[in-house]
């Protein structure tokens, strides 16, 4: 089905809100047109199409909110969705909290999120993308399982205040893991852009499949801390665990890794190395975002670390009208400023040290101190005098996104990476850190 | 009920092949006679297009959650998806396609598109599925046996309940709290060439909270999460019963759950926690309770038993096992000491796998995983069935919407209670140097799951038989193997109790399904414990 134009989305969410007897109302609406194909055991295993639309309503009576969502676009749908939130915001408290909806925004240029060709995949490509995958798997004798899916999908958004904001994206993921056949090597690769031509599956799994030839026999090495060269693939999963926790209410109440003592923040503070800069830019060439997050407000470049400082903190409308700033919210993706030099340029600097492809199964231990603990997987390789000497099991770590970026040692020219944990997309450099904390090994391979 | 309502431009308005929505219906449920007809018209289209095989799987899912923090409801929110998803075998190959404009016109065309992707894909098979047999059961319905339905319950019976539960925390010295109630229904609809019509209606209720306590003077902060667990029940789970509380340090809760109880003991051993001794890493015999070994079963034996695991069909993104058919086949392989008797099913009353067929139309059923510490089967669907020599599926396959495609998803997977007699007290007054575990906490595990990392809610140190106060910064570490190995007691079935998850997440898109883990409080002898302590 095709996507929801502009006027279509604005005719839809008109109708919608005809329907409102709330004092205030809100619609949301979201879809998407896509197809999927998945792969392992060197065959096709599940693969699909999926079309979906999603409506949200919210309708609020003074500081009373409900909020009702329907898949189905009759009038009468239309109206029981609306009838819902109704209803829920009737039998809801008062909310002291409740924020008025936003008025009429000014949204920045709108970013290149939208690439037909994208939106122009069928299932004959992603077929002939994952043929392309698979002959590379059997030249080298691996066994590959893969994973490619592409989506259109539009966002839109109306209230009764006269906010209006729509967009459009595309998307295309691929990740595959190669194998080797005793199941004694395995290697990774995750690539996704808005733009397709940009999709490169043949290298990204011949990347995949030097991981797994390189490395099989791999040799136990003792726990402890050492100094670790993290792909971009393996640095996202940690670097987000401090991008999802930057909220400012958080911090203000003590419960967050930004908190300090007495009820104060870390926020325009020092709290990494000063070669860190993180910020968000919806116009960023290689990575563009929307430029209005889902509650309308418009999305533009801000800094969230520089020189290693704090510079903002994420708002919800609420918090920023208690303390009297600016409502920033939180962003679609960011940016990591690096250098100019490659992993291999890394390696070369590096006298002994832990090359990581992938870190998996990222999970929180600790909230005051930022600590996560999860493992290397898909090619660990260990490092001596500029070059990766001989691949080594893999290991279990505990660590700190906050104490790794002060133990920084270099970072590597950014490059567009998906996590493998949240699925965001994030354009980061690989970094060397020195003293990672890895607690045990793992068997797995 | 029919396609996108944008009006005549957009989209023909193709008469709906069923009665129109009444407003007044606030959760309407589609008719079998409809459902059964939007069914054939998919079984139809994708046979004359060449499929050698069909199912379709017609579903109405609705969530509802009530979300609060302090003394304000931030939230209350009924969500509602529709739509129809088919899966065919053309050429040997799997196809799927799925949609929600359900007219005839909008279920013809995910069929065709169903069988297309499956063509497709037949250029790179390398062997044709090979599917079960699998009798059509006709027309059946199957229904969760809940008391009462939670979409049902006034919503100031759930607001009232909430804001008592946030009111007792507060009152008990906590500075935040975010409880919530959060309530799912699957309607669902499954048909298949093979003469299968089911019609079931699944319940799921998980209520929670989480208290957190600060110490402004050092800036230290510490939470207490709920004990309830995410269970397959309506309402009936939050109206409390003493005879299903066990008493102790904290009240533990089997099959009702007193939430205003919970929250009374949360806020005082929020601030306990807070003040406890952090923990000196080291060996330690642990004594952990069902509401932290769920999620240990879970991770350790629930995922490397799936047999897509063991295949390697979700190398890319899950992981691989270390559960390998040669040590299947060996019919000795050591998984766990012989207190360790691990069981599957999809039948157990109130749990979240519970259903009376799974998602390809197979009854239910529950098999043992592991006997004795031994490795005796796997968790199966049914293209995989013939690769153990079974001629049968075990009902495990699952689809999170009808949206995405069915696959193989663990059904509940649980420790069997100890055939003697022994309570928790017994078990700790034997124990020289160890840790109580109570809750579960963070979690992380290895692809191919050998090697763990978990927490908790509340650790009480064990001296010399008795309980020597609270302890924090702990987390235990092993390898699932010598893990299950030590395990030298197991409660009796007096205390047998289910965790469970709404959301395990797997496959790629990514899908969650909701599973149940039941076990009695059980010891193991000599694992690892971390300190978790950082300075930032």
């Amino acid at each position: 089905m095709p996507l929801l134009t502009k006027e279509e989305a604005q005719a839809l969410l008109k109708k919608v809100l005809s329907y409102s007897k709330a004092e205030e109302c809100e619609a949301n609406i979201y879809g998407s047109d896509g197809g999927n194909i998945r792969y392992a055991r060197n065959s096709v295993s599940t693969s699909g199409g999926v079309t979906q639309n999603t409506l949200v309503v919210s309708s609020a009576y003074g500081k009373k909110l409900g909020t009702a969502t329907i898949n189905e676009f009759d009038d009468a749908s239309l109206e029981k969705v609306v009838r819902r939130s109704e209803e829920l915001a009737q039998l809801a408290p008062e909310n002291p909290e409740f924020v008025p909806f936003l008025e009429p925004q000014t949204y920045p240029t709108e970013s290149k999120t939208f690439e037909p060709s994208t939106a122009g995949i069928d299932p004959k490509f992603r077929t002939d993308a994952v043929a392309a995958s698979l002959d590379i798997a059997k030249q080298d004798s691996l066994v590959a399982a893969g994973f490619l899916e592409n989506s259109a999908s539009y966002a839109a958004m109306m209230n009764s205040k006269g906010l209006f904001a729509y967009n459009t994206s595309t998307n295309v993921n691929f990740n595959v893991t190669l194998r080797t056949k005793d199941g004694k090597g395995s290697g990774y690769a995750s690539k996704g852009y808005n733009d397709v031509s940009k999709l490169d599956v043949a290298a990204s799994t011949k990347f995949a499949a030097q991981k797994a030839t390189g490395s099989v026999e791999s040799k136990a090495i003792e726990p402890g801390k050492y100094t670790v060269i993290l792909e971009p693939a393996a640095g996202i999963v940690l670097l987000e665990t401090m991008f999802f926790n930057m909220d400012a209410r958080s911090a203000d109440e003590g419960r967050s890794f930004l908190s300090k003592a007495d009820g104060k923040t870390k926020l325009g503070e020092k709290l990494v190395d000063e070669r860190v800069n993180i910020y968000s830019d919806p116009q960023n060439p290689d990575l563009p975002t929307a430029n209005w997050n889902g509650d309308g407000r418009p999305q533009e470049k801000i800094a969230w670390i520089e020189k290693g400082v704090i510079k903002n903190l994420y708002y919800s409308r609420y918090w920023a009208q208690k303390k009297g700033v600016k409502a920033i919210p939180s962003p679609d993706a960011v940016v990591m400023d690096g250098g100019t030099a490659s992993t291999e340029d890394l390696i070369k600097s590096t006298e002994k040290g832990i090359l990581v492809t992938r870190l998996w199964y990222i999970r929180e231990v600790d909230p005051q101190t930022l600590l996560y603990t999860g493992l290397t997987r898909d090619g660990t390789f260990y490092i001596e005098n500029g070059q990766i000497k001989f691949p080594i099991k893999n290991f279990r770590f505990n660590e700190s996104a906050v104490i790794m970026l002060n133990n920084l040692e270099a970072l590597g020219k950014p490059e567009r990476t998906v996590s493998g944990e949240s699925n965001i997309h994030a354009m980061i450099p690989p970094m060397k850190i020195r003293d990672f904390t890895f607690s045990s090994l793992s068997d797995a391979v | 009920m029919t396609g996108m309502g944008l009006g005549a431009t957009v989209l023909p308005r193709i008469p709906v092949l069923g009665k129109e929505v009444p407003l007044d219906a606030p959760w309407y449920n589609v008719d079998v006679a409809t459902k059964k007809k939007m069914a054939d018209i998919a079984l139809n289209e994708a046979r004359s297009k060449g499929a050698t095989y069909t199912d379709v799987r017609i579903g109405r899912y609705l969530n509802q959650y009530v979300i609060t923090r302090e003394d304000k409801v931030q939230n209350i929110v009924n969500t509602e998806s529709y739509g129809i998803g088919v899966r065919v075998i053309a050429n040997g190959s799997w196809g799927f396609a799925a949609t929600d404009k359900t007219d005839t016109d909008g279920i013809a065309k995910a069929a065709q598109l169903a069988v297309a992707i499956a063509k497709e894909n037949a250029r790179l098979l390398n062997e044709p599925v090979k599917l079960a047999s699998q009798k059509g059961y006709g027309e059946v319905s199957w229904k969760a046996p809940i008391e009462k339905n939670a979409f049902e319950v006034p919503m100031k019976e759930k607001v009232d309940l909430l804001m008592s539960v946030n009111d007792a925390a507060l009152k008990g010295g906590a500075n935040y709290v975010n409880s919530i109630i959060f309530a799912v229904n699957e309607q669902k609809y499954f048909a298949s060439s093979e003469g299968s019509y089911i019609d079931q209606d699944i319940h799921r209720i998980w209520p929670t909270f989480t208290i957190t306590k600060i110490d402004a003077k050092t800036g230290k902060f510490e939470t207490r999460n709920s004990l309830s667990a995410p269970i397959g029940m309506g309402y009936e789970y939050l109206v409390p019963s003493d005879a299903e509380k066990i008493k102790g340090l904290t009240t533990l809760y089997k099959k009702r759950y007193d939430m205003l109880e919970d929250a009374r003991f949360g806020a005082k051993q929020v601030g306990e926690k807070l003040a406890a001794k952090s923990v000196e890493a080291g060996k330690y015999d642990l004594i952990l309770d069902p509401s932290n070994l769920w999620l240990t079963i879970h991770e350790s034996v629930g995922h490397p038993t799936e047999l897509d695991r063991v295949l390697g069909y979700e190398a890319n993104y899950a992981g691989t096992s270390f559960l390998t058919l040669d040590k299947w086949e060996s019919k000795k392989f050591n998984f766990g000491s012989k207190n360790v008797n691990i069981v599957a099913d999809k039948t157990q009353v109130g749990s979240l796998g519970a259903v009376g067929y799974d998602d390809e139309g197979v009854q239910t059923g529950e098999w043992d995983l592991i006997k004795d510490g031994i490795l005796v089967n796997y968790q199966v669907i049914r293209d995989q069935a013939h690769i153990l020599g079974l001629n049968a599926s075990q009902g495990c396959c699952y689809a999170d919407s009808w949206s995405d495609v069915q696959f193989q998803r663990m059904p509940n997977v649980s420790l069997r209670p100890g055939k003697q007699k022994q309570s928790v007290d017994d078990m700790i007054k034997n124990v020289e140097k160890g840790i109580y575990i109570i809750g579960d906490s963070s979690y992380s595990i290895d692809q191919q799951r050998y090697n763990f990392q978990f927490s908790g809610q509340l650790y009480y140190e064990i001296k010399n038989g008795k309980i020597a106060g609270m302890l924090r910064d702990v987390a235990y570490q092993s390898n699932t193997q010598e893990f299950w190995n030590s395990c030298v007691a197991v409660a009796d079935e007096s205390d047998y109790r289910l965790g469970g998850s709404f959301f395990d997440g797997k496959g790629q898109p990514g899908q969650v399904s909701a599973v149940s883990h039941g076990s009695s409080t059980s010891r193991f002898n000599g694992v690892n414990v971390i300190n978790t302590a950082r300075k930032i």
